[in-house]
């Protein structure tokens, strides 16, 4: 190892100059097709455009970016290599343990309390944060199932369709409140998230992303095509909002209101404000849930099943129950997830269900550290507030996390906020 | 029954392009074991290079079909290849020999990558290019119905086998389809055996992006638009044809392309064009239970 890096100090400026040019070529090659030229409809022809200062800018910093890369690249290889040996020496101690990552996820919570307080008359502050939430509460149920099980689901926004769907369809055919429907609709996720998990755990890794990903596409399609129980296209609309024990968020009428029954003025602002602490307190009760779960032999085996699964059978592990819970119980919280959804938007359709939505939350576990329950809390409040900040951000946004997971999983594979400690150490050494 | 011809042509042309598509996935998953997420988009890539390139042509007032056909396959070929070479020294090779998760995840932040990419270079509005071949054959007619042959149809068909020919040939009798069976089968020991493992990988993935970019060439022909979302839905189909015809196996691809695109074809005209994508998902969920070896493919013995 050492004399690997030794090796690569020794590279000359004139070979680091061959490297970024052999680079920067490929870039031209790469970029030609794509950056310099295009193609623009024009009266129902398509016309060749030219964008070569575009595509010069684009070679340029791939060779000025190489040159820094390589170059930051060596010393920091010699630094790590210095590094690992001082922690070597000292102990492990990694940053996932320490006090202060405890202290920011209390900092945190304590924000989330006194947002919409300090906001109450800000609906656009609130709203986000709601919008966070949401997020939050899908990475950490989609959390069990990729960080915590190993098992890569690139369906899971099928478990939310299921979940905001069931409470659409319960509330606007039978007239089901919210607290009706809520564990119903949960129910029938976990129920989904079995059904899929049945016939895949036979499967490894890869073929199961695979079938999880056609599985969600096949809920879609279905909810595309089968009109009269989704409407369609269309979706549901008009979907009845959550209220307070009974108490409706409405002007004052006959019934009591919840403005009325607290003798308060009514105003809009009372039910966003109620909708964010709905969510805040279905995102913690997750956490609380699945911190649990982590400590009993169930979450334990999960983790162990992520390690190695030819081991935790050879100790008498079920596999098959394992994942089965795995799967059900990611759903189920993926289906709570929805029915707010459902609820807030009061309006729901295939649209919101797409692979893309998918995709954004695996990049939210994903980025956030598999495992780590405030890196997902960092990667969604990053993930929305991304395309918040205008509209080049939004354009932005897909392609920068995509580049993003390439780039995690090159770098540091955990996660930024990495937590894939063993629960039980073998207290005799390190690694030996 | 003339429905019926029509469709097994209709299918088999679709399959065909299926089968270009999945022999990367196949090969891919041969050697390094891991399933290429971003393969689709780079079918993709390469159809947009090909709209590009025949919109180029007609700028410089080349019309003749048989010449600019062939100038736009080398260029979506050439510029294809680049991008399965990137794609695998970028999110593949460092992540080498590390959990199996890891490349799995990357693969799928290329993929969305590549998507978004062309979505903004290049724009998210379907892109209809002037017809390049048209016509066809008629090739008879029962009560008032007419089956047809497209020329579009002829050259994909034949295209595809002789790609499959040559490329039978490459990996069976030249030094390099032996070096690529022979990582296949031992990694660590081809390297011993002084073969340019690295290279072998690359190479791989070129032909496997080669192929893919004649086969965004011919749906380009053959249905003349393209958008940036095309490369998701043909990825997850071809990958279907791959694991039906046992992945790993090359003419086991080529065979679950053609039932997989005569399966669809059959679906679409008989039992309902809505739920055709349904089907696909369904074989491969099936499959996968009953014989997730596929039809051609050899069982996977896991050691520890």
């Amino acid at each position: 190892m050492t004399t690997l890096v030794l090796a690569h100090q020794g590279i000359s400026p004139a070979e680091r100059l061959k490297d970024a040019a052999a680079v920067s070529f490929v870039a031209l090659l790469l970029g030609i097709p794509m950056i310099g030229l295009t193609t623009v409809d024009q009266g129902g022809a398509l016309r060749i455009a030219t964008r070569w200062p575009m595509l010069f800018a684009f070679v340029a910093a791939c060779f000025a970016g190489r040159l820094l890369l390589r170059y930051g690249l060596d010393h920091w290889r010699l630094r790590k290599l210095a590094r690992e040996q001082a922690v070597a020496a000292a102990g492990a101690r990694s940053l996932a343990t320490s006090p202060l990552l405890t202290w920011i996820g209390w900092g945190a919570l304590g924000v989330s309390l006194v947002l919409p307080i300090v906001f109450s008359d800000n609906r656009y502050v609130v709203d986000t944060a709601t919008t966070v939430l949401i997020y939050v509460m899908l990475g950490w149920g989609l959390n069990v199932v990729v960080g915590l099980a190993g098992l890569l689901d690139l369906g899971y926004v099928a478990f939310y369709a299921v979940g905001a769907y069931t409470y659409g369809v319960l509330a606007t055919q039978l007239g089901w409140t919210f607290w009706q429907a809520l564990p119903v609709a949960g129910l029938m996720a976990a129920t989904f998230g079995v059904i899929l998990g049945w016939p895949t755990l036979r499967l490894r890794g890869d073929y199961l992303a695979i079938v999880t990903l056609g599985f969600g596409e096949i809920i879609r399609v279905i909810l595309v095509n089968w009109t009269e129980l989704s409407g369609g296209p269309n979706g549901i609309s008009s979907i009845p909002r959550p209220s307070f024990f009974g108490l409706p968020f409405k002007p004052p009428g006959d019934d009591p209101t919840f403005a009325s029954f607290f003798g308060l003025e009514y105003s809009p602002n009372q039910r966003i404000i109620f909708l964010y602490y709905l969510i805040l307190a279905l995102a913690l009760l997750t956490n609380l849930f699945v911190s649990r779960m982590r400590k009993l032999p169930i979450g334990r085996a999960w983790e162990a099943m992520r390690e190695d699964e030819i081991a935790c059978k050879a100790m008498g592990i079920n596999a098959r129950n394992v994942k089965l819970s795995a799967f059900a119980i990611g759903a189920m919280l993926g289906g709570f997830a929805g029915v707010f959804f459902a609820a807030r938007q009061g309006f729901i359709s295939p649209e919101s269900f797409t692979f893309n939505e998918s995709a954004i939350i695996l990049a939210i576990v994903v980025l956030g550290g598999m495992g780590s329950q405030l890196g997902v809390v960092l990667a969604s409040l990053v993930l929305v507030l991304l395309p918040e900040l205008g509209r080049d951000f939004a354009e932005y946004r897909m392609l920068i996390f995509g580049a993003a997971m390439i780039l995690i999983m090159v770098w540091k594979p955990g996660g930024i906020l990495s937590h894939r400690e063993p629960t039980l150490r073998y207290l005799g050494g390190g690694k030996q | 029954m003339a429905l019926a011809l029509q469709q097994l042509i209709n299918g088999l042309t679709l399959g065909a392009v299926y089968g270009l598509i999945a022999i990367g996935y196949t090969m891919v998953y041969g050697i390094i074991g891991m399933i290429n997420f971003a393969h689709g988009d780079i079918y993709m890539v390469s159809a947009f290079i090909a709209v590009t390139a025949f919109t180029l042509l007609a700028t410089f007032g080349i019309s003749s079909i048989p010449l600019s056909l062939l100038l736009v396959l080398l260029v979506a070929v050439l510029f294809t290849s680049v991008y399965g070479w990137t794609v695998e020294r970028i999110a593949y090779r460092p992540l080498r020999g590390s959990s199996r998760l890891a490349p799995l995840i990357s693969a799928i932040g290329m993929s969305i990558f590549l998507q978004n990419m062309v979505q903004l270079t290049q724009g998210a509005r379907v892109k209809p290019i002037a017809p390049v071949l048209v016509g066809g054959i008629d090739l008879l007619t029962i009560d008032g119905f007419t089956v047809r042959l497209a020329y579009s149809q002829i050259l994909i068909v034949f295209v595809t086998v002789a790609l499959m020919a040559g490329f039978t040939w490459l990996i069976t009798r030249t030094s390099f389809g032996r070096q690529q069976r022979s990582c296949e089968q031992d990694r660590t020991m081809t390297a011993l055996l002084g073969i340019n493992v690295d290279r072998t990988i690359s190479l791989t993935f070129m032909l496997g992006a080669a192929l893919a970019a004649v086969a965004g060439v011919m749906v380009t022909v053959y249905y003349g638009v393209v958008d940036f979302y095309i490369g998701f839905v043909a990825g997850i189909k071809a990958f279907t044809a791959a694991v039906l015809g046992g992945i790993g196996s090359l003419p086991g691809a080529m065979l679950g392309g053609l039932l997989i695109g005569l399966i669809e074809a059959f679906w679409a005209a008989y039992l309902s064009a809505e739920y055709k994508d349904v089907a696909t998902f369904s074989i491969l969920i099936l499959v996968l239970m009953f014989r997730p070896s596929g039809l051609l493919g050899r069982p996977e013995v896991e050691k520890v």
